[in-house]
């Protein structure tokens, strides 16, 4: 909302050097770093095979062959959380990729030609946004069937008025720009113009905004799963094993400590991550949203 | 003075009153699972609403007992012609609707043509199917002559489906039900609750409570968290999973295992390839461990069942031994159905977690023997579109909770799409047999038919986890009927 | 300024018309006939198409459409399938939990949030800065239903102070009030923490903003003492900011507790919408979601209003 009025293009020298200097963007770097690894790790190597259920060995406690205890199915649940990291962070990929590749160039479309097509990209926007999200992606799943797939979408979608909006601020405020007018002098098109002194210019807002929504696609991940309506078995989910654990709190409340616990550490480090980003990027960016 | 003389009168009516309460409660809160979509159980086949009206408020001429026996009801007796064809039923006298109203023959008759009309929505219409005509003899005797005689007549007309309503009353009945029985219908809260309180001008032995409270949670965990912190008195029915042994431990509660006529069941598409070959049946059959499935899926409570019948009637027959768990043969018998490397198929589970929890276990059971599933998800709703009505699956999960349906493995187009003459005929014998002995017997044959053919995967018996405060007792062990009779239900301190 | 008020009241009412299309074409395609589920299981044929007549189902999907939206205009927004009961009434059942759990969880995140904000801009760069903007990161990426679920363990299951879930209504006189508020407390602080953490951000960033001010200095410059300065022409200035995400967090509360009302077992309006969906209860959720698109239309509106009050210049921009 009040991008607008204060961005302004980013000098590309020293940006490492404040990144470096920046203890938000260095710990949410290491937490996310480390939350990738795991998930990249589960690829090739988990400490048990969790598509082979031992129901004998259910709700095990804290020990030295399952650190974090198995679930009601015997699974061990640090291999389902090393594995289920690898969903969470798929759908929230994806979701984020949706919204970035139609939200942009509809933003800075609307930005480029003013006008009508601009009325109507904020109006379409304005429906979006007046639908509650969560329980529209109930109803999107409700209608298509649970699933990642659908998950994604249902996220996806309220993505694309967010990069919208960020996108057409941003371009909006560049366009009055001196080296903006000069490109159009020098007879360029409003698309070559968006493509080669648009875009660049707003990436690192972009980028900022991806951040932020790539940690709420998680959370809102970890809130469909947890409904039952993201991924399915025998795919893990965070979301998912929370739900699993609620009946069995009173019993082995470690089957809801750990799952939690990696979703709160995720989302913090992307935040980290994001709030650092916006510093070294553009400091002049207020930093509430 | 006077004014004091009031005063001390009503100070000693609140005192006494309040120490009554303290001596011995009369109120109960009670959990249910499922919200009814209205409370008019000769409207809807939601057992929801039976578990709420039947026998508390609605009553028929017969009822089921709480072990499935036939009781009198409305009917005090009756008489059997010795063709079985007519049924003649004397009426209890004095009886009332809880609007005032007297009920009569007349009654009777209306309910009875009611339900088996051209136009009703009664969800049970085979019930009334051998029904040729209900006469009024005199407002206490009602004659019902049935087209072919029917051995289980008494005891269809003992379902919730078949209670008795009055003519003035019959169209609210959905949002204001108005019955014969010892409770009235006080209030229904939409998403939360609906209370019941006594009714003073009732026929019968009075009941002690004087107000009943069915809240509705379909959540198995706020329902363990409702128990644990006292908010809710009694759960005839509990989804406590895991969370059992820690009740179990806790004096404060009873806890009642007992049998529901809920047969679990993996069911398979009869008519599908390669469902069709009985060496894949069989195979699938061999290849469930059901110890195991029981574990996971209802927290080790439930007795394993061979075939489609409840252990808990007397004509059952353990069959579990008919394909016992052994991997290898499976392997064996795919491969002699040509499928020595596998196939994938679905598996569709509707929401309760013994389908959601024993779907996981299934799948990973039949993947051992190179059965491949996909498991898919999907709300009742659905459900009854795509599996129950189109027939579009493969497997599925599902507990079938009517009591004695054994007959559905006989009905043309039934979504197991079996069809087996030979069972058929074993049905069509029991419908027209009386003889207890000889409908055991037919029972048995039936029973063992559909294991051997492996129709479907049977599983276990759902058990009907019933906890409950323990000071309460009078609540139902065992459910061969959705309901919950609170007639007999009382505090003890 | 009331034409642009004017324009903005078309532009909602456009938003709204545009929202009613999309919720009952998409809601249309829905698998799963309501008549059928209503019959259940082992329903006949004929019952099922005396429904169906009944429901009026057999009728085109453009009349039914059109009937729906004169109807909601004459504020008839149609009968509940499941429930046979008026939806407005329903609705009005639901919002009795709803609307007080939504107030309750503003106001616990207000009374967290603005001091937390101000003491934390007024300390701006100190370690109890640090400490206090790095709970509220915390705080929002806690998942609000995770932590619901924590404080079941603690106050319901463990201490059994307070209930675990479920709602018996408001009952009568004092002790029904405070019954209903026991109930619904644990939600409401499930919902509050993560919106008191976002708020506690933004009010300390528009506190910076505004004590960076030219006239802040002054008034310090005057001698006015440190604490009055910071309430009196800080707070008010930075007031608004913090109000716009107050009342998007509000259209926030009332439809997104859905998940929490799962977790407490709650009959609000997210619950109603959730089972209407399973039981295909089409028209209850079709009225409530436009209900909750109608809310958030408004106080958008109210919130562009506001801020073409304060900056007259955003009235031509916008």
């Amino acid at each position: 909302m009040s991008l607008d009025s204060t961005f302004t293009p980013v000098p590309e020298r020293h940006v490492l050097a404040k990144a470096l200097a920046n203890r938000s963007f260095l710990v949410g770097l290491v937490i996310t770093g480390l939350v990738a690894a795991m998930a990249l790790v589960s690829f090739f190597w988990t400490p048990y095979d969790i598509t082979r259920l031992a129901v004998a060995e259910r709700m095990q406690g804290l020990s030295l062959a399952h650190p974090f205890g198995t679930d009601h199915m015997g699974r061990d649940i640090l291999s389902m959380i090393m594995i289920g990291a690898r969903n969470s962070i798929a759908v929230a990929i994806v979701a984020v990729g949706i919204g970035m590749g139609l939200g942009v160039p509809l933003g800075a479309l609307a930005a480029a030609r003013g006008g009508w097509a601009d009325e109507a990209l904020m109006r379409v926007n304005d429906v979006v946004f007046a639908f509650p999200a969560l329980l529209t992606a109930v109803m999107i799943t409700a209608i298509f069937g649970p699933g990642a797939v659908n998950a994604i979408i249902a996220i996806g979608i309220f993505n694309v008025p967010v990069f919208a909006r960020v996108a057409r601020a941003g371009a909006l405020s560049l366009w009055p720009r001196e080296f903006v007018l000069a490109a159009r002098a020098a007879g360029k098109g409003a698309v070559l113009i968006t493509v080669e002194h648009i875009l660049p210019n707003i990436a690192s807002l972009l980028l900022v905004q991806g951040t932020i929504q790539f940690a709420l696609g998680i959370l809102a991940e970890a809130g469909l799963s947890y409904l039952g309506l993201g991924a399915q078995p025998p795919m893990p989910s965070w979301g998912r094993m929370l739900f699993d654990a609620q009946t069995r709190m009173a019993v082995a409340p470690h089957l809801a400590l750990f799952p939690g616990l990696a979703i709160v550490i995720t989302v913090l480090g992307l935040n980290l991550l994001g709030d650092g980003l916006r510093d070294v990027l553009d400091p002049r960016i207020r930093r509430e949203r | 003075m006077k004014t004091l003389a009031t005063m001390l009168g009503a100070a000693a009516l609140f005192l006494t009153s309040g120490s009554a309460a303290i001596g011995a409660r009369s109120d109960l809160v009670l959990g249910v699972v499922l919200e009814p979509p209205h409370l008019d159980p000769t409207a809807g086949a939601a057992a929801a609403i039976d578990e709420i009206v039947y026998a508390n408020v609605f009553e028929g001429l017969t009822r089921i007992g709480p072990n499935g026996e036939v009781q009198p009801a409305l009917a005090e007796r009756w008489e059997v012609s010795q063709d079985g064809l007519t049924y003649t039923f004397h009426l209890r006298e004095g009886v009332t609707f809880h609007d005032g109203t007297a009920f009569d023959a007349q009654d009777v008759k209306f309910s009875l043509d009611r339900a088996r009309a051209e136009d009703s929505t009664n969800a049970q219409k085979g019930l009334f199917s051998a029904i040729e005509t209900v006469e009024v003899v005199d407002p206490a005797t009602v004659k019902v002559t049935l087209g072919h005689p029917q051995g289980s007549f008494l005891y269809n007309m003992g379902w919730g489906d078949a209670v008795i309503v009055a003519p003035e009353s019959a169209p609210t009945n959905k949002e204001k039900p108005v019955g014969t029985g010892p409770f009235r219908f006080d209030n229904w809260a939409r998403g939360s609750s609906v209370t019941i309180s006594r009714y003073e001008n009732y026929w019968g032995e009075p009941v002690t409570l004087e107000t009943a409270e069915f809240r509705f949670i379909p959540d198995a965990a706020a329902s363990v968290a409702a128990l644990l912190s006292g908010d809710v008195h009694a759960f005839p029915n509990l989804q406590a999973g895991d969370a059992l042994p820690q009740i179990e431990a806790d004096p404060r509660f009873t806890v009642m295992i007992g049998a529901t006529e809920g047969e679990t069941i993996l069911a398979i598409n009869n008519g599908k390839a390669p469902f069709d070959n009985l060496k894949v049946r069989q195979a699938i059959a061999h290849a469930l461990d059901r110890e195991e499935i029981i574990l996971g899926a209802s927290a080790g409570n439930g007795v394993p069942i061979g075939s489609h019948f409840s252990p808990a009637n007397e004509a059952y027959i353990d069959l579990t031994d008919t394909y016992a768990h052994d991997p290898e043969k499976a392997k064996a018998l795919l491969a002699e159905a040509g499928l020595a490397n596998g196939f994938s198929a679905t598996l569709k589970l509707p929401p309760p977690a013994y389908a959601r929890q024993g779907g996981e276990i299934v799948a990973s059971q039949l993947r051992q023997v190179g059965i491949e599933l996909e498991i898919i998800p999907v709300e009742w709703a659905q459900w009854l579109e795509q599996v129950f009505t189109n027939k579009d699956y493969d497997l599925t999960i599902v507990s079938h909770t009517e009591p004695n349906d054994i007959n559905i493995y006989a009905r043309d187009d039934y979504y197991f799409n079996y069809d087996n003459p030979a069972f058929d005929a074993v049905m069509d014998e029991l419908e027209t047999t009386s003889d207890p002995e000889k409908r055991k017997t037919l029972y048995q044959t039936a029973q063992r038919i559909i294991a051997e053919d492996a129709v479907n995967g049977f599983l276990f018996q759902l058990p009907k986890t019933g906890v409950w405060d323990a000071r309460l007792e009078g609540l139902w062990e065992n459910a061969p009927i959705q309901a919950n009779d609170l007639t007999k239900v009382r505090w003890t301190e | 300024m009331t034409a642009f008020v004017l324009k903005r009241l078309a532009v909602g009412l456009l938003t709204l018309l545009a929202a009613s299309l999309v919720v009952f074409f998409v809601l249309e395609v829905l698998p799963g006939d309501p008549a059928r589920i209503m019959l259940g299981m082992n329903a006949s044929p004929e019952a099922l198409h005396a429904l169906r007549t009944e429901m009026g189902l057999d009728r085109p999907v453009a009349l039914r459409y059109l009937d729906w939206l004169f109807g909601m205009a004459r504020g008839d927004f149609g009968r509940s399938y499941t429930y046979s009961s008026p939806v407005l009434a329903l609705v009005a059942e639901r919002l009795a939990v709803s609307l007080p759990l939504a107030l309750m969880a503003l106001a616990l995140s207000t009374a967290i949030a603005i001091p937390v904000g101000i003491y934390a801009a007024a300390r701006h760069g100190r370690p109890s800065d640090t400490l206090a903007m790095g709970l509220a990161q915390v705080g929002v990426a806690i998942p609000n239903f995770w932590f619901a679920m924590l404080l079941v363990y603690v106050f319901a299951v463990g201490l059994r102070l307070l209930p675990a879930g479920g709602f018996s209504g408001w009952g009568v006189g004092l002790d029904g009030l405070w019954q209903g508020v026991k109930a619904l407390l644990l939600p409401a602080v499930s919902l509050a923490l993560p919106q008191a953490a976002i708020l506690a951000r933004v009010t300390r960033s528009a506190m910076l903003e505004v004590l960076g001010e030219d006239y802040i200095r002054t008034a310090r410059a005057k001698g006015l003492p440190r604490r009055k300065v910071l309430w009196r022409h800080g707070l008010r200035n930075a007031m608004i900011p913090v109000l716009t995400i107050l009342g998007l967090q509000f259209a926030f509360l009332l439809a997104g507790t859905i998940i929490i009302e799962n977790v407490f077992y709650l009959p609000g309006l997210g619950r109603l919408v959730f089972q209407a969906i399973s039981q295909r209860d089409l028209i209850v959720v079709e009225g409530v979601v436009m209900l909750l698109v109608a809310a958030i239309v408004l106080i958008n509106l109210l919130v562009d209003i506001c801020y073409a009050v304060v900056d007259p210049r955003l009235r031509s921009s916008r």
